[in-house]
Order: structure tokens, then sequence, then C-alpha cells
């Protein structure tokens, strides 16, 4: 299976003269199916770590390793390769294409992937119903709400069963209410698909329902606690 | 890659759509731009077109034959014998669409006021009247009846300055082979009115017969003038020729018979290129402006579509299919313009208001655009192979972005 594994992950960013710790010996395991929140305060290391693992960005030291495979050497071109067939990411903003409709936004990377008219039809209409889109599905981002948005986007990380999930700060912009539809959808196709979901966050709704809290500080992973969810 | 394509296209004709103002705006610029492009070409090529048939028409045919010494001595001595055998049967081949035989020594006319001297033609009426300008252009009187007639054609200028006129006698005066003076009267039958007043000053016509008679030159003439199908592609038709010819003659075509013009041609064809070449530049500004402010204007999706594992590649080709799409459109709309606006010129556009002393060039007061389809090919190449060029840049630009760098961009 594939178990995400990060070994002493370090990454600090130079901003002028300064040295800005990102990640400061990180070392996690998370295997296939968990449901993991990142908790930190604003700078805690959430998004340096999720691009780390999505292979966004390459950490200066440690070693990352998804199922047998190693990442964090991949070359770019790889590394574009491996974000596009294992995982699927949701963003806290601008996470889909203005020009394109929900279908279409569905269906993009599955377009990439070189996946048949057909068979892209077929899983972008069964997606955009399981994410409860049905009736929207050719209408543009810009006149979807801030909820539909994110569920375009959740439907795109899934449709092509990547083997995770990274969401980052998913919940941000959305009202109470619709955050926690999201969430409720994120656990039942976490139960489903049995994809690892990663999402960070420090919006105290979604870490109720997470079985698994990661908590950082300043780059550092200060608690790892498992609980059993709300 | 190949299935990509699909998205990569898609993308780049709503992305195309996606500022109304500013695609239109250089939809409209480009369409101009091609417009220009094409109908001043169009406008030149039939400006220079018009001087090189009309130079060709002015006598000297598309290949002339002569004597060898005769273009560096034009005198009487300098003939050649009427073509036979293998000559002839060169210029009865289809690829000759007409040809004349002529007799050409200088001369002096007078009227009891005036003398001049003067080009004189003997020529075969019917012959000549495929091949050059003075059958059609009569203005007053006839033109020669055959080859015996004896009555001689003048031009207008010719006829005032030497206060003559149509039914009045004149003296033509020229020398035999012996450098005997060769002389006669004659009656003016027919003025011709001609583009330029120099040739209604220089050339005088009668019948090839009568001129052979006066010289004392038996059946020889001077001058052999052939026309092809198209002036732009005589080679064909002159190696025939000059295969046929022997020794002794000179055979030239009328790129060097009058060099002048026969440069003005190439000329053309340079200047064609550059004209093409400086409106793409002029319109190219506007291109990249656009190009780049639109690759400002998304580096978040582009960040993002990178961040999903889209090949930075595919990002490059949708900026150059966008680029690329416009420039077909504005080709199209540019291209339509442009027949458009031709077409209905073609008979002629009277410039005769601006381009007084035109004439002193060799051209006329009417434009005759030509669109030739090479030039609008070029121009429609020119376009696109500059106009990728010029996309690459913000193409490369967009497509080396940071995923993660371009998404939190604000
Ligand atoms: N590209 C960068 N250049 C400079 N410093 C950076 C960069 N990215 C992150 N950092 C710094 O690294 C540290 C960790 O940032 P990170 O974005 O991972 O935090 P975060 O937990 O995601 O915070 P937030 O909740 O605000 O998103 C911060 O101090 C941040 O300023
Ligand atoms: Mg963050």
């Amino acid at each position: 299976m594939s178990t995400v594994r990060c070994v002493e992950l370090c990454r600090t960013f130079k901003q002028g003269d300064l040295e800005v710790v990102g990640l400061d010996h990180v070392s996690i395991e998370i295997e296939q199916g968990e449901f993991v929140c990142l908790v930190a305060p604003s700078g805690g290391g959430k998004t340096t770590l999720l691009n780390a693992i999505g292979g966004l960005d390459r950490p200066d030291a440690g070693e990352i390793w998804i199922g047998d495979k190693r990442i964090d050497n991949l070359s770019k071109g790889d590394l574009a390769e491996m974000r596009l067939n294992n995982i699927g990411f949701v963003f806290q903003a601008y996470n889909l294409i203005p020009v394109l409709t929900a279908r279409e936004n569905v269906e993009f990377v599955m377009h990439v992937q070189g996946v048949s008219a057909e068979e892209r039809r077929r899983k972008s209409e069964a997606v955009l119903a399981e994410v409860g889109l049905e009736g929207l599905e050719d209408r543009r981002p810009a006149k979807m709400s801030g909820g539909q948005q994110q569920r375009v986007a959740v439907a795109r990380a899934i449709v092509s069963e990547p083997t995770m999930v990274l969401a980052d700060e998913p919940t941000a912009n959305l009202d109470s209410h619709t955050a926690e539809q999201l969430i409720d959808l994120f656990m039942s196709l976490n139960k489903k698909h049995k994809t690892t979901f990663i999402i960070a966050t420090h919006d105290q709704r979604v870490v109720a329902y997470a079985r698994r809290i990661v908590k950082m500080l300043d780059g550092q992973v200060v608690e790892d606690i498992s609980q059993q969810p709300a | 890659m190949m299935r990509s394509m699909v998205i990569v296209s898609r993308l780049a004709w709503r992305n195309l759509w996606r500022n109304h103002r500013r695609t239109m705006i250089m939809l409209t610029a480009v369409s101009i731009g091609v417009w220009a492009m094409i109908f001043m070409t169009a406008l030149m090529r039939g400006m220079v077109n018009e001087m090189i048939r009309d130079t060709v028409r002015n006598l000297p045919g598309h290949v002339q034959i002569h004597h060898s010494e005769y273009r560096d001595d034009p005198s009487v001595v300098n003939s050649i014998p009427q073509p036979t055998g293998e000559l002839l049967a060169a210029l009865e081949s289809p690829e000759v669409v007409a040809w004349a035989s002529r007799v050409r020594v200088p001369a002096v006319i007078s009227s009891e006021r005036e003398s001049r001297s003067v080009t004189l033609l003997g020529i075969d009426p019917a012959r000549e009247s495929t091949i050059s300008f003075v059958a059609d252009d009569i203005a007053e009187g006839r033109f020669l009846d055959d080859g015996a007639d004896n009555g001689v054609i003048i031009g207008r200028k010719l006829a005032d300055t030497l206060d003559t006129e149509l039914g009045k006698r004149v003296v033509i005066m020229s020398q035999d082979p012996d450098n005997e003076i060769a002389d006669r009267g004659f009656r003016v039958v027919g003025v011709f009115d001609a583009k330029t007043q120099q040739l209604e000053e220089s050339f005088i016509f009668t019948g090839i017969k009568t001129s052979q008679k006066l010289l004392k030159i038996g059946d020889r003439v001077h001058e052999v003038a052939i026309i092809g199908p198209d002036f732009r592609n005589v080679a064909p038709m002159y190696k025939n020729i000059a295969a046929a010819t022997g020794p002794g003659f000179s055979v030239l075509p009328w790129n060097e018979l009058d060099s002048y013009i026969g440069t003005m041609l190439g000329v053309m064809d340079g200047f064609v290129l550059v004209w093409i070449v400086v409106v793409f530049l002029a319109l190219s500004f506007g291109l990249v402006n656009t190009l780049v402010m639109a690759v400002f204007e998304r580096v978040r999706e582009i960040g993002l579509m990178l961040a999903l594992g889209m090949k930075p590649i595919m990002i490059l080709g949708q900026i150059i299919v966008e680029s690329l799409l416009l420039l077909l459109i504005g080709l199209a709309i540019g291209n339509a313009l442009a027949w458009l606006s031709v077409v209905p010129l073609q008979g002629g556009i009277d410039v005769s208001i601006v381009a007084e002393g035109m004439e002193m060039f060799g051209a006329s007061a009417v434009l005759y655009p030509e669109l030739l389809i090479a030039d609008v090919i070029m121009a429609n190449v020119i376009v696109i192979l500059l106009g990728f060029v010029a996309s690459l840049s913000p193409a490369w630009r967009a497509s080396r972005y940071q995923p993660i760098e371009a998404i939190t961009k604000v």
C-alpha cells in the first residue's frame, strides 16, 4: 500500500538576509486510507509540508516516500507526472480554471492523462453527482458559490482515484454550514474510496472530525494524536 | 501529447474571448495590418507591372534579336536577315505568343519649318499591332495598312514640334549601307498618342517594305521582337530562341534590354517583402504586449494547471495556439478586406490628380492594383511564422512559472 513516509524533512526559505524555517526535521508516517489533519498556527509549516508531500516543492534535506517510491529526488517532469496520477489537490482558493465549466474542470486532469472522451464523461458525471453538483455541470466557476466551487475542486481531486488528496485550508473561505458539508464529503469519500486525506487547517470544525491530528509549530511536529472523531 | 491538444486548444480558444475588448482591438489591428500589407502590395505591383508592360509594349517585346553589333551601333549596316529555318520554327512554336521583325534606323524628319532626329521603324502592321502600342493609340488618321504602305505615322508631340499635321508631307532622311543619303517624302497618315511625351517625340513608323526600299537593304531587318505569355517568366522562351540563332546575333530578354525596368522588378520583390515585414513588426508590438498581459493576468491558473501536473510544454502550446488563433482570424478578415477592396478597383484608379509628373518615371496616371497569389501567400506565411516567433517569449515565460509561486501570487 502507499504509505506516506517523511524522514527528517528540512526546508528553509531565504527572505533577504533572513532564514525562515519552513520545516524543521519533520518525520511523519501516514498510512493508506488515513484521514489526517495538520493543525498549526499561521506560519507553522502546514503548507510547506503539504507542498513537499505533493511534489510541488523540494525539501532541502530528508526523504519523502510514497509506498516504496522515493519522490523528493525526482526530476521536475517525473514530479509533474506523479502529481498528475497519484495526488489530488484542493487548494484554499483559485482552485478552478475560470474558462472551463464544472464538468470540464473535473475532466481537466483526465484530459491531460489522456483518458478517452467516454470515460471522462462517465467518471465526471458520476463524481459530480457524488459531490452533490448534478445540474450544475455546465456552469463556469464564476457562476457558482464558494462551496460549490470547492466541491468541484474536490470532485476533480478524486476523479482519477489518486492515492491521496492534499487539501490546504479548503474551508477557509466558507461559512460554517458549507464548511461542515464539505468535511462530511471528505469523510464519506475517505471511507468509500480508502483515499488518504491530508488536510491542513486551523478550522476547529474540521479538527473535530479527524481521527488523527498532527500539530505543528515553527516547522516542527509537536503533537501527533489519534482520537475518536466527533 | 496529441490527446492533450484538445484541452489545449479549448483553453486557448476560450481564453482568447475572455477579454473581448482587448481581443477585438487586436483583431482590428491585425486585420487592418494584413489588409494594408496586401492592398499596398497590390497597388505597388500594379504600378510596377503596368510600367513593365508599357515598357514592353513600347517596343522591346519580351525578347529581342539583333545583329550582335546593333546595340552598340544601331546603324543601317548592322542588319539581320528575316527569320528562316530553325529560328522561324522557334518563333512559330506555341510558347511564342507573337513576334514581328522591324527595320529600325536613326533618321531625321523635317517639315517645312522644323527638323528633328528620330528613330524610324519600318513595320509589318499586322504583326506589330499584336505586340506594340501604336495600333491602339492612333488618335487621328489611320494605322498603316500593310508593309508596303508608304505613309508615315508620327507622335502627337512630334507633330506639334514640327508644326505639321495629318495629311501634310514631311521628308525623312537617313543613310543607306553605302553611306549615301537616303531620303524621300512621306505623307502623315496617322498621329498617335503615347503614355509619355518621349515616345511621341522619338518614334515614327512606316511600312517595312517601304523602309527597306528607301534604305536599299533588300529584305533585311534590324530587330525581331517577341512576346511570350508572361513577362515574369521569359527564360524558357529566351533559351529556345537563343539556341536557334547562329553566331553574329544577339538575343536578349527585356530585363536586359532595359536594365532599369529589369532591376525594378527585382527591387520590387524585395520591397514587397520588406513592406510586409515592417507592417508585421508594427503589429507584433501589440501582439506581444497582449500576450504578456494575458499571461500576467492568468498567473494563478497557469500555476494551478502546472500544479495539477500539466506539462510546461502544454502551457507554452496554449499561449502559442491562442496567438495563432488570433492571427488566423485577423488574417481571414484582412485577406477578405484586401480582396474586397482590390476587386472593385481592378478597372483602375485614376491618380492623375495626385500623380502629376509620374509619367516622368514611365508610370501612367491610372493605377491597376494587382493581387498576386504569391504575394498573398507570402503575407500570410510571414504573419504566421513571425507571429509564432513573437509568441514564443511570452509563452515561454508562462511555461517557466513555478507552480506554488504562481498559485499564491496575489
Ligand atoms: N516562498 C516562501 N518564501 C519565504 N518564506 C516562506 C515561503 N513559504 C513559506 N515561508 C515561511 O515558512 C514558514 C512556514 O510557512 P507555511 O506557509 O508552511 O505556513 P502555514 O502553516 O501554511 O501558514 P498559514 O496558515 O498562514 O498558511 C512561514 O514562516 C513562512 O513565512
Ligand atoms: Mg498555508
